[in-house]
């Protein structure tokens, strides 16, 4: 007879157990399947181009070079203009920085009048707002285009700065809506009762109480605009060209020989802000997004 | 003098009419509550005070100034809401002091304000923590703090108590009582716990449909209730209802015939179609029940044992009926025991209009 066990405490789990190896064999060959490509591109960069020529693009580099990223920087041709992505890194800066303080500002006071201020009208003026945000882009490049022209914007920083700002308030507004929503009415009595206005409010009772929802702005402006390649291209001129803009001059230039490094290189360079926003934020952006969920 | 006025008001959210063309004179002192079940309104009746709820029609007064356009702040009043609304950044310090900071006040006046209302109120002690760190009482006491500080002349509170557990409940609801006592604010109190209500009270103004359906003092609410509503809804457990004749000082029900012998009608006693109320409370039973002009013998179908007191449940009439005996009588189920009651406490209501007899 076999010593029987008898149950107390805590239920002994297997570590190897069926369902374990399932599932973590799944998310193994899941994150291999992302991360091979991220792989490649930082081993490549690390190469020289007689090392690529072989032609194991899976190999660690045998000697390791940072040339091409230098290169990348700071002397790779786009035309004829010899500064690397160097210069599209400032403009991307200067273009990122107004537009997102420039939207977030504008669409949380949006998001705060349209949930604590109701006003005749404002559930229709919402709904047109989140339309706003299922019209394709492409539908108002041109008239965009016209528009800036008209006000003396087009092709300047301001003026991509300013078609950021439109673009990012549907989707920004009913984010802020939704959280500012599902703030307690009577807190917004009480600082009513306190004497507290309209700014009054916005300022010492919102504002302090939504960062999380302010952090998943910033996450996905940031990231947004950075990425952003149509409206670069289209509303500023050669010299203000943003940092992915110039990638795609330098990745799809047609002369001369394919450095293949110096391309890796240069979008790892590109893609490394929205990166590290991630990796600072993620926990942040993470329970933004569940607080606005939860709470309807 | 008058307190609190109001006059006409009338508040309709679209087709619905939340407020019916509401008056009540609430004189400087007095502690009324309003009354009602969830939706009948009484809430909307504060924030409509409060300044918080734009009105369809009619007028507010306060303190002999016509309110009914100027904002919460300006109003003179101070609110204490049930989930308490601190503002969570702030400390208890702040959150006393954030409206007398919007009023531009001296900061040597809000300070003395602030230790005036935290010394009333036993919260010296907490004033550096933020709301997160309190318990729900001490939570409770800060918003009736802050209503303090302003040194206004009508409290408004929305059930301050609802979210607080029952022992907590009991302690704060002296603590109110002991408040009013001290300050003889206005305040106004909504609640839907008759409990509150009927200590808290010095009027309670019971609501149904936008409509107030009595205002008076609690005991007069309690043994003389106006219509067949507020006899229902006063009075834990549930007076006993009777459906049946009114005929020559008798009323006949379900085979039964009650003497009316000492009951005060109204006007003249009318004969008709009319319910028989009854509290649990005013149902004797054994030796004392048989000299009571009312006697019945009726069969136990349930005791509920509560310590303070019983609650039996027979049939008389055919309908069940509840009796609320000591705490210490021996009964059990199926036992037969005689009970009576005078009908100078019962309340008899017409047929259709459920108005009192």
């Amino acid at each position: 007879m076999v010593d029987a066990v008898i149950p107390r405490g805590p239920k002994p789990r297997p570590r190897f157990s069926r369902t374990n190896i399932m599932l973590y064999g799944t998310l193994i060959v899941v994150a291999a399947y992302y991360a091979l490509p991220l792989y490649v591109m930082i081993v490549t960069s690390l190469k020289g181009m007689p090392e690529i020529r072989i032609g194991n693009i899976f190999a660690p580099p045998v000697e390791v070079t940072y040339q091409p990223w230098v290169k990348a920087w700071s002397e790779a041709c786009t035309g004829i203009n010899c500064e690397g992505l160097s210069r599209g890194f400032w403009n991307s800066v200067q273009i990122l920085i107004p537009s997102v303080i420039l939207s977030i500002a504008i669409a949380s006071v949006n998001g705060y009048a349209l949930a604590n201020w109701k006003f005749k009208g404002s559930e229709v003026f919402f709904t047109i707002l989140i339309v706003g945000a299922f019209i394709p882009y492409q539908v108002m490049l041109y008239p965009l285009v016209i528009i800036l022209r008209e006000m003396g914007l087009y092709g300047n920083i301001w003026g991509l700065v300013l078609v950021h700002t439109i673009f990012g308030m549907p989707i920004l507004t009913l984010l802020f809506r939704n959280y500012f929503t599902s703030v307690p009415e009577e807190l917004f009595k009480a600082a009513r009762v306190d004497g507290a206005g309209f700014w009054g409010i916005y300022f010492r009772i919102m504002l302090p109480m939504s960062l999380p929802i302010f952090v998943v702005a910033i996450i996905l402006q940031v990231t947004g605009i950075w990425n952003d390649f149509l409206f670069g291209v289209i509303y500023t001129k050669p010299a203000d060209y943003p940092m992915t803009v110039q990638l795609n001059n330098i990745v799809n230039s047609v002369q001369g020989v394919k450095e293949y490094n110096v391309n890796m290189a240069a979008t790892l360079l590109t893609g490394l802000v929205p990166l590290i926003i991630y990796f600072a934020s993620g926990k942040l952006f993470v329970r933004g997004i569940a607080a606005g969920a939860v709470k309807g | 003098m008058t307190s609190v006025l109001v006059k006409d008001l009338t508040l309709k959210f679209g087709a619905l009419t939340v407020l019916d063309n509401l008056n009540i004179d609430i004189p400087e002192g007095e502690f009324l509550v309003l009354l009602g079940a969830s939706g009948c309104g009484k809430s909307t009746l504060l924030n409509c005070i409060a300044g918080l709820l734009d009105v369809t029609d009619g007028e507010i007064h306060i303190n002999d100034r016509n309110v009914t356009w100027e904002e919460p702040s300006g109003r003179g009043i101070g609110m204490v809401f049930q989930s308490y609304a601190l503002y969570p950044q702030m400390t208890v310090e702040g959150n006393l002091s954030f409206g007398l900071k919007n009023a531009r006040m001296a900061k040597a006046e809000i300070k003395q304000r602030v230790a005036r209302a935290a010394e009333i109120l036993q919260i010296e002690p907490l004033l550096h923590r933020k709301p997160a760190a309190l318990s729900g009482g001490q939570r409770q006491r800060v918003a009736i703090g802050r209503a303090l500080v302003r040194d206004v002349d009508v409290f408004l509170f929305d059930e301050p108590l609802s979210n607080l557990d029952a022992k907590l409940r009991a302690d704060l609801r002296v603590e109110i009582k002991r408040l009013h006592h001290n300050l003889k604010n206005t305040m106004i109190y909504v609640t839907h716990d008759q409990v509150e209500a009927m200590t808290l009270a010095d009027r309670i103004a019971i609501m149904k449909g936008g409509i107030i359906q009595q205002l008076d003092t609690p005991t007069e609410i309690y043994n003389r209730p106006r219509n067949k509503y507020v006899a229902g809804f006063i009075g834990s457990p549930e007076i006993n209802f009777f459906e049946g004749e009114v005929e020559q000082g008798t009323f006949a029900t379900g085979g039964e015939r009650f003497s009316l012998e000492g009951y005060a009608f109204q006007g003249a006693a009318t004969a008709g179609a009319a319910w028989l109320g009854i509290r649990p409370e005013h149902i004797v039973s054994g030796g004392s029940a048989k000299d009571l002009p009312v006697t019945a013998e009726v069969t136990v179908d349930i005791v509920e044992p509560m310590g303070s007191d019983t609650l039996a449940w027979a049939t008389l009439a055919g309908v069940p009926l509840r009796i609320r005996m000591d705490g210490q009588a021996a009964v059990s189920t199926g036992d037969r025991i005689l009970i009576g009651f005078d009908p100078a406490r019962a309340s008899l209501f017409d047929k259709t209009t459920e108005e009192r007899l």
